[in-house]
């Protein structure tokens, strides 16, 4: 008797629906809310909420230039945000947001879940628009520190290099060519072309 | 000598013994006090099993241990360490041992207040406890996890003279958990789910799309790893396992399942994880970790101490696309090859010890090992995938690694013609 009381007190005040179906229990709307803070790129999950450049730049200053630099440049081996541009078929690309990421979403999405490093979701949603809208502006994709990013024109200015991603293509590239195996007399002299040593880059 | 012994007269008078008996043995004869000798552990009592109530290894193994390359990343909470390849046997990765990757440092969650949730385009959105994922039929399952990134430090040329840093961010360990249709099935996919997204609870919430027919072929939701729970920074209380495909997938310390008609595209399938080549343009989805093996002994932190005459070469190869039917094995840079012995269980998507032995005749040696998967595929050199990928795709190195062997047995880590 008591147990059956007590199961149903916990369940009260959980609030919490019960899926009678099986194993587990159904989520409640709230809890979906709390969790579910994932974006798209089509835009869906982006929240109410608008930010400009300023005060974008406001925030980068106090929370983030720490690594990534004033200019989004990147501190140490802290990742860079902007610039790299034209650097993509280089010896060394730098890929940033604005010369590698495909979809704006992304920063949003990346900004608001794991962002500041060490403090994540702790920015407001109009914070996440106003930072998005300052890494634009850094990377040269808006040039007015007045502009407003918002959930309503989110979609309006795409970064550039979403064209030049496509999908693994290693079976039609590389798997044909790699099918032999020879066993004897495979090459007449084997040379070394390239040490590690003096590098000097191993740990102890 | 133990600390807790007792008192320190006892402690004398055991000292003293010890003393007494290796003089003793000494003037036994001629031999190895090895076995002239009687050793204290043959003598006096050891610790008793109230000791050491979860088993850690001998102290003379003290130095087997995960370690980092300090240079590689900016701060060790977004970093990675490297499973010591060249000190281990057999195909399982001791759980202390398996190399780390997490972007926000280790999570550490409480299992009372551990939530699944599933959510999307799913006929009833749902919140598993972990005594509710117990529930569901359980599976156990030995699979590689290899970081997207192993060994792509060494993609331009030798670099680290090591096989726990060139090829360590791999493990093999076997996992009991559930099927991720089972528990998707308690909430009903939609039919136009054909995507799912994944999310961990720790600091970097970081996120992988999963395509629907790969969740619902073999993709796990584990809770423990080689029988006990899931170590902590292997995402305990639960991960994700996504047989055969990039580590980055294995989403750690798992927190919600969401069903979708298309991928995210977040940071960790765009910005990271994809494949820049000489085009400018990048692969992107590229899940799957080709055939690749490596010799672990000898190798440069493992050189052979010996001297010529009976010596074993051993490593382990491994594919995401199936079993590893055949290993082949050169010492002599590739001008001739020899079939390895595979010895050991040989299982779906998981690592394959094998062994060859030879009568080394104490010259030069130039090691390789090739691995051969179910479909045919055979291990590429790193020339060969160079002069496709070019110079700065340095994601999904499999390609053969060379160990040079000069006549001390010393082994370095270089590249050949």
């Amino acid at each position: 008797m008591s147990k059956f009381l007590n199961a149903t007190l916990i369940i009260t005040l959980l609030a919490v629906p019960v899926f009678a179906g099986g194993i587990g229990r159904l989520a409640t709307p709230d809890e979906v809310i709390a969790w579910d803070i994932d974006i798209r790129p089509d835009g869906l999950g982006l929240p109410e909420g608008s930010g400009t450049v300023a005060d974008g730049e406001t925030i980068f200053d106090a929370q983030c230039a720490v690594c990534h630099g004033d200019f989004g440049e990147g501190v140490d081996r802290w990742p860079a945000l902007a610039g790299g541009f034209d650097t993509l078929t280089s010896d060394r690309p730098l890929k940033t947001v604005g010369s590698f990421w495909p979809y704006l979403s992304t920063v949003w999405d990346y900004i608001n879940r794991a962002m500041p490093f060490g403090n994540a979701q702790s920015l407001s949603a109009d914070e996440v628009y106003a930072l998005t809208a300052y890494i634009m502006y850094l990377n040269e994709i808006v040039d007015d520190e007045d502009f407003e990013l918002s959930k309503a024109n989110f979609r309006d200015l795409p970064l550039g290099n979403e064209a030049n991603f496509y999908p693994d293509d290693r079976p039609l590239t590389e798997y044909p060519l790699f099918t032999e195996a020879c066993m004897i007399d495979c090459k007449s002299s084997v040379e070394i072309s390239k040490y590690a040593s003096g590098k000097d880059v191993t740990p102890e | 000598m133990s600390n807790k012994s007792g008192p320190s007269r006892r402690k004398f008078l055991t000292t003293g013994l010890v003393a007494g008996i290796a003089a003793t043995g000494a003037r036994a004869g001629a031999g190895d006090p090895a076995i002239t000798n009687v050793q204290p552990w043959a003598q006096v009592l050891g610790k008793g099993v109230d000791e050491r109530g979860y088993g850690m290894p001998s102290p003379h193994e003290a130095h087997v241990l995960r370690k980092s390359v300090p240079w590689l990343t900016a701060v060790d909470t977004s970093s990675i360490n490297f499973t010591p390849l060249h000190q281990l046997d057999g195909i399982i990765t001791p759980n202390g041992l398996a190399f780390e990757r997490h972007h926000s440092g280790v999570a550490e969650i409480n299992p009372s207040e551990y939530r699944l949730m599933i959510n999307g385009l799913v006929d009833r959105p749902m919140v598993f406890t972990l005594q509710d994922l117990m529930r569901f039929p359980r599976h156990n399952k030995v699979y590689f996890l290899e970081c997207t990134a192993n060994s792509g430090m060494e993609w331009r040329g030798p670099q680290l003279n090591g096989v726990q840093f060139t090829h360590g961010m791999i493990h093999n360990v076997m996992y009991t958990g559930v099927m991720l249709k089972d528990i998707l099935a308690e909430a009903g996919i939609k039919t136009e789910g054909k995507w799912l997204l994944a999310e961990g609870a720790d600091a970097a919430g970081l996120t992988r799309s999963i395509p629907m027919e790969k969740v619902l072929d073999d993709c796990m939701i584990a809770f423990k790893m080689n029988g006990e729970a899931l170590r902590a920074e292997q995402g305990y209380p639960v991960r994700l396992v996504v047989p055969g495909w990039e580590g980055n997938m294995w989403i750690k310390w798992l927190r919600r399942l969401e069903i979708g008609d298309q991928p995210w595209h977040h940071r960790e399938e765009t910005a990271r994880y994809t494949d820049l080549l000489p085009s400018g343009n990048a692969r992107r989805f590229t899940w799957v970790m080709d055939a690749k093996s490596v010799i672990t002994e000898p190798s440069p932190q493992a050189p052979i101490l010996h001297g010529k005459g009976p010596t074993v070469i051993t490593g382990i190869a491994w594919s995401g696309q199936g079993i590893i039917p055949r290993v082949d094995v050169t010492i002599d840079g590739g001008v001739s090859w020899h079939k390895a012995r595979v010895d050991g269980p040989s299982l779906d998507k998981s690592t394959h010890r094998f062994y060859f032995e030879f009568d080394w005749d104490g010259k030069p040696l130039l090691l390789q090992s090739r691995a051969h998967d179910t479909t045919g595929y055979v291990q590429p050199t790193k020339d060969a995938l160079r002069k496709i990928r070019g110079e700065v795709s340095n994601y999904h190195n499999n390609g053969i690694q060379t160990w040079s062997v000069d006549s001390d047995g010393v082994v370095e880590n270089v590249e050949i013609s």
